[in-house]
């Protein structure tokens, strides 16, 4: 096995210059008929995976299931060896419970839809709203925001400036209001007003705050008692330049909310967020949405496929 | 997970055993498994190759003392490694000037604007006039956002709503800070990608334009592998003087401080602890690198729990539980002193191991209410010999304290168990970790 097998090899590269190998060209001298993976493929499939933020953990999950997949299906040419490789990297993002709406026309007869945004500070999630408020209009939505960080200087002034980008209403009850009535006036108004999405922001935080998280728990139910099913979106949203503390992000956030969609911003920079294949794989929660860039067009729903192939670029 | 490295390690040392000194040959299972915690950290993957190589040469040829398992030894040597490449001293800014300029760069979000606010706080209380310059023209808000911590912190804010031009708002606002005779000016820039080609250049310009002395790279501790491309490309633009590694107050390992430090060579100079404008520290290479190693930030938690906890008190505490004899009395005091520190769980994080045992003892902030009122209900002998309390006695805690018989036991359960945590945990203090002051820290 290749996996942290370094010793054998030569005195290691330390120019930190972004890696330009391209893994599935530098093996592209045909290895033919195989039933396993050889131990070179390996150890620079394991540099790109962590390079990624992919973890051990789960770059080992990886390679355990390509190796099973190759003792049955055999490759003959490289280049189905790489499909088999995306395939199963592919199928970790696949599996989830999830019964949310896929795209932004259709969502599933709910009306109003609510989406609550949480995640830790900086993350983009406020901008992750006024880009959403843009594509649910476009498909013909009507659109009410909730300004729910009244915490953070400035907060609720960023997502009313987000609200007139896009004309859409904004919720507001001031700075250091209780974030849980601006959320319950949010579904209330929602309700009263015909709307069809209402998307509450919350401040950032983080999430070994006991207290924030219990606030953010308090958040989620007062909306129940107008909508028994509100929000029915709990989006948690990752940077995509986050290393491994992700999965503690996830798991705190899902314990305080039942987050149910993930959003990766952040994408259009160099950090590759690989780190989500682990997260979505262990929770079971899909990636909904991905940022890629500050601008109210830069969203996009998430492929998995597209994603898959950006690990291997460059 | 410091324990758990440290068993992995000396499971890893099996070979060691009866030879007394590392060698090449039975070392090579322990540094993988160095390697891996260092990429669990988020150390980057190179780095990670080329710190634990060094390390390795270091290990080669040591003797294995007595009084250690060798996966002890390594981790003292990972340790001292990284202390030292951390570097020792901690430096403090620029003093030079007039004013003294620094910029403020990097990601977006990484916290530039509220670390531009907690340094104009910080430098301020040293008794210098400070001015801070909104210069990020492109976020919605910025500039409302730093005007609110400039009233914040009481200082004042150079701004101009209509003006898109970053560097003419850097150049104009350091004529106001000559003109106003301020000592030091602050300037807050938008974040920006370091392959946004137009917006690297635009704040090379601001550094032209204004030669400030320092400028400081903001960066998230919860940045993964990236931070070495990121920190090397601003650093290749800029030449930045700095680094401030912000949300520590989480609970990332932080490796990426590491990853920084190796590919540009700069100090971390200040680390931020908090979103409140005074949550700003220096930074401190041993702590730092206890965190990255797992073995959590008892330093920084003993210094806290110090500014708390009245030292002869906690000496007498530490007694009392080694020699198992603290009493609901002590309990009560200190759950008052506890809730003075704030937030618990923030301390808790920070103690190796005991995090998971504490969890399923469960006293979150709230719960102190119950436990309370059943402590005030306890007679004086009650709660100085908490063994005598039987069946009977139960019964009228509960309904005296308006809680119910299950509380009551679950109390006494919790306590015994406190009693016994604890009483390990002070005997670590043998192991050179001072825990003075810790008890019933949760
Ligand atoms: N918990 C914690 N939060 C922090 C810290 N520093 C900054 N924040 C929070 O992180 C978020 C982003 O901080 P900002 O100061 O706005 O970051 P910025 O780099 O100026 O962001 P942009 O201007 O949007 O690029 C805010 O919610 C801050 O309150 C810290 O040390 N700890
Ligand atoms: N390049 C880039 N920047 C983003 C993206 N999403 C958000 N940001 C920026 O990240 C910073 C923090 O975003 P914000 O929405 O305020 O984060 P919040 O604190 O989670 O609400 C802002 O400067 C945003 O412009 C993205 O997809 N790409
Ligand atoms: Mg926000
Ligand atoms: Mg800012």
């Amino acid at each position: 096995m290749g996996i942290f097998n370094f010793f054998s090899k030569e005195k290691l590269d330390t120019g930190l210059e972004k890696t330009k190998l391209n893994l599935f060209g530098k093996i592209s001298k045909a290895l033919v008929g195989k039933s396993s993976v050889d131990d070179s493929f390996l150890d620079e499939l394991e540099e790109i995976l962590v390079s990624s933020d992919v973890g051990i953990e789960t770059t080992l999950k990886i390679i355990e299931r390509l190796q099973k997949r190759v003792a049955t299906d055999k490759y003959i040419v490289s280049s189905e060896l790489n499909n088999l490789l995306k395939d199963e990297i592919t199928l970790l993002l696949e599996e989830n419970r999830s019964e949310i709406p896929t795209d932004f026309e259709n969502l599933k007869g709910i009306k109003p839809y609510v989406i609550m945004v949480v995640g830790v500070n900086g993350v983009g999630k406020t901008t992750t709203i006024g880009k959403l408020a843009n594509q649910f209009k476009k498909a013909g939505k009507k659109v009410v925001l909730g300004a729910g960080d009244t915490f953070r200087a400035a907060a609720v002034a960023q997502l009313k400036i987000w609200g007139e980008r896009n004309e859409v209403h904004v919720v507001e009850n001031g700075m250091n209001a209780d974030p849980a009535s601006v959320a319950f006036d949010t579904v209330k108004y929602a309700n009263e007003n015909n709307i069809d999405i209402a998307i509450i922001d919350t401040a950032g935080r983080l999430h070994n705050k006991i207290n924030l998280m219990n606030e953010l728990s308090k958040i989620k139910r007062v909306m129940s008692k107008i909508i028994t099913d509100a929000p029915h979106e709990i989006l948690l949203v990752l940077d995509a330049s986050t290393g491994q503390n992700a999965f503690e992000q996830a798991k705190q956030f899902i314990a305080a909310t039942e987050v149910n969609a993930l959003a990766l911003t952040k994408l259009d920079g160099t950090a590759k967020g690989g780190v989500v294949i682990g997260v979505a794989d262990q929770f079971k929660i899909p990636v909904k949405y991905i940022g890629v860039g500050e601008g109210i067009d830069d969203l996009q729903l998430f492929n998995k496929k597209e994603f898959v192939d950006s690990l291997f670029k460059n | 997970m410091f324990e758990n490295l440290s068993a992995k390690l000396d499971k890893a040392f099996k070979t060691l055993k009866g030879q007394g000194r590392i060698s090449d040959l039975n070392i090579a299972e322990t540094v993988k498994e160095i390697r891996k915690a260092l990429i669990d950290a988020d150390v980057n993957y190179k780095i990670a190759k080329q710190f634990t190589d060094t390390v390795k040469e270091k290990a080669i040829g040591q003797n294995v003392l007595k009084s250690v398992s060798p996966g002890q030894l390594m981790i003292k040597i990972v340790n001292d490694e990284l202390v030292t490449l951390f570097g020792g001293k901690t430096e403090g800014l620029s003093n030079s000037g007039n004013p003294t300029v620094i910029l403020m760069v990097g990601l977006q979000g990484s916290g530039k604007t509220t670390h531009t606010a907690k340094l104009a706080n910080f430098l301020k209380k040293q008794g210098k006039t400070v001015m801070m310059a909104a210069a990020d023209v492109y976020r919605p808000a910025a500039i409302e956002q730093l005007k609110v911590l400039g009233e914040q912190i009481d200082v004042p804010v150079y701004f101009e709503a209509e003006n898109k031009n970053p560097v003419q708002i850097a150049i104009n606002a350091l004529k106001a800070a000559k003109n106003k005779d301020i000592r030091v000016l602050l300037i807050d820039t938008a974040g920006r990608l370091s392959i946004d080609e137009e917006m690297m250049q635009e704040i090379g310009n601001i550094k032209s334009a204004v030669n400030p002395h320092e400028i400081l790279f903001v960066v998230d501790s919860m940045t993964g592998q990236d931070a070495v491309n990121t920190a090397k490309a601003f650093n290749d633009i800029l030449d930045f003087t700095g680094v401030i590694l912000t949300k520590l107050d989480g609970d990332t390992r932080g490796g990426a401080a590491l990853s920084i430090k190796t590919v540009v060579n700069k100090p971390i100079k200040f680390v931020g602890t908090g979103e409140k404008v005074d949550a700003l520290d220096v930074f401190h290479p041993d702590r730092m690198a206890q965190r990255i190693l797992g073995m959590g930030d008892i330093v920084s938690l003993v210094e806290k729990a110090q500014q708390v906890f009245d030292e002869d008190e906690a000496a007498l505490i530490q007694k009392k539980l080694l020699k198992d004899q603290f009493t609901f009395q002590d309990f009560y005091n200190q759950i008052q002193q506890i809730k003075k520190m704030g937030n618990i769980k923030d301390l808790v994080g920070m103690i190796p191991g005991v995090g998971k045992a504490i969890k399923d003892i469960d006293i979150s902030d709230d719960s102190f209410k119950g436990i309370e009122a059943i402590i005030n209900s306890m007679t004086e002998k009650e709660r100085q010999t908490p063994d005598i309390i039987n069946g009977s006695r139960r019964k009228r805690l509960a309904s005296g304290s308006g809680t119910d018989i299950q509380q009551v036991n679950q109390l006494l359960k919790q306590f015994e168990e406190m009693r016994k945590m604890m009483k390990n945990m002070s005997k670590m203090q043998g192991a050179g970790r001072s825990l003075k002051g810790l008890p019933f820290m949760k």
